[in-house]
């Protein structure tokens, strides 16, 4: 009997070692506190950083605003259709992406072009056809540069301007957003490791209680 | 005695064989080796790591007949760029690959390694083969 005891004892302890698995991503960007007044009380809440109301032109020439994503998970990159080093290692990353994704109705990827002379609407279109991407999924994304470099803030992301030796500077991540518009994970999309890993956040993600209830 | 003697002389070829076989095999085996580096940092981030290209983009490297029949301008092709259509693994590609102005014998280091990687198989590619090949580019 004794014996029983301890035995029930040790099993305990066992399950109580157990860590919780993990259910949630974490909520990235500025937090900015702000004191809201609710039922009388004053209470101080926490704000996350959103992406802003945005205007561009997809592939197709479809007119592409936040509407558009209003109730979709996606994932965000910058990119251009001549850059000879890392776009390349990126979108073959990404295609995995896509692939895994493809027929989620809630869920987008878009590619901002950060050199809309000459990546247009046709260069666009002729890339996604090369790259063997069709229909919604995956968009990309023309616009004017200084919007196109603004919202690359709002993203965490680095994007400018050509340096002396022609090239353009930009980011190699793939942001994701969840259906709130705030960021809930970086990732190096030069690295297959990384995009395996988005792929498995973007499943989180999903299954989390506000992203299934928003619509 | 004389089973003997043809014996050793027997051996002796082998090992004589074998050594300068192994002279060549060291030479490809550090082209190879240095020409999986330059692949690394000159070409990998459009080609891949399996030499797989990316889609209708970027042709793959794993076109064994392909390099045979180029094996004469694949020099220039790196040092150079190249332009217009090819058709590669039965597949056309028309995008411009950036010319790459790297030491000839780099070249032909990046060449062995791909030459002799994703499934194909052409041997070494000398310096001398490659300084030949780059004075005939067009």
């Amino acid at each position: 009997m004794r014996k029983l005891w301890i035995g029930i004892v040790i099993l305990m302890l066992f399950n109580a070692c157990k860590s919780n698995t993990k259910t949630a991503l974490p909520i990235l960007g500025y937090k900015t506190p702000v004191t809201k007044t609710v039922n009388g009380k004053t209470v101080t809440d926490t704000e996350y950083a959103t992406i802003p109301p945005f205007k561009f032109v997809n592939q197709y020439a479809d007119t592409i605003t936040q509407k558009n994503l209003e109730g979709k998970i996606y994932v965000a990159d910058f990119f251009f259709t001549t850059c000879p080093s890392i776009c390349p290692v990126m979108h073959r990353n990404m295609l995995n992406v896509y692939k895994e994704f493809k027929d989620d109705d809630n869920f987008r990827i878009i590619s901002h072009t950060i050199d809309p002379k000459y990546d247009t609407v046709p260069v666009l279109k002729r890339y996604a056809d090369k790259l063997g991407i069709s229909g919604n999924t995956w968009w990309l994304l023309h616009g004017e540069k200084g919007d196109t470099y603004k919202i690359g803030k709002s993203y965490l992301q680095s994007v400018s301007e050509k340096n002396p030796k022609g090239e353009y500077i930009h980011d190699g991540f793939f942001i994701l957003i969840d259906k709130q518009k705030r960021i809930r994970g970086t990732y190096e999309g030069t690295d297959p490791a990384e995009v395996t890993k988005l792929i498995a956040d973007i499943k989180t993600l999903k299954a989390e209680p506000d992203q299934i209830a928003a619509k | 005695m004389k089973i003997k003697v043809i014996g050793a002389i027997a051996i002796l070829l082998i090992v004589i064989g074998a050594s300068c076989q192994s002279d060549d095999q060291i030479e490809f085996k550090r082209y190879y080796s240095a020409g999986s580096l330059v692949y690394q940092q000159h070409c990998q981030n459009c080609h891949g790591d399996k030499g797989q290209g990316l889609s209708s983009l970027i042709p793959p490297l794993t076109d064994s007949t392909y390099l045979k029949n180029n094996k004469a301008t694949l020099a220039c092709f790196i040092k150079n760029g190249l332009k217009g259509k090819i058709t590669v693994a039965g597949r056309s590609f028309d995008d411009q690959m950036q010319a790459d102005d790297i030491a000839p014998l780099e070249i032909a280091k990046v060449l062995t390694y791909v030459a002799n990687s994703f499934g194909n198989k052409m041997g070494t590619i000398s310096l001398q083969q490659v300084q030949d090949d780059l004075k005939n580019c067009k």
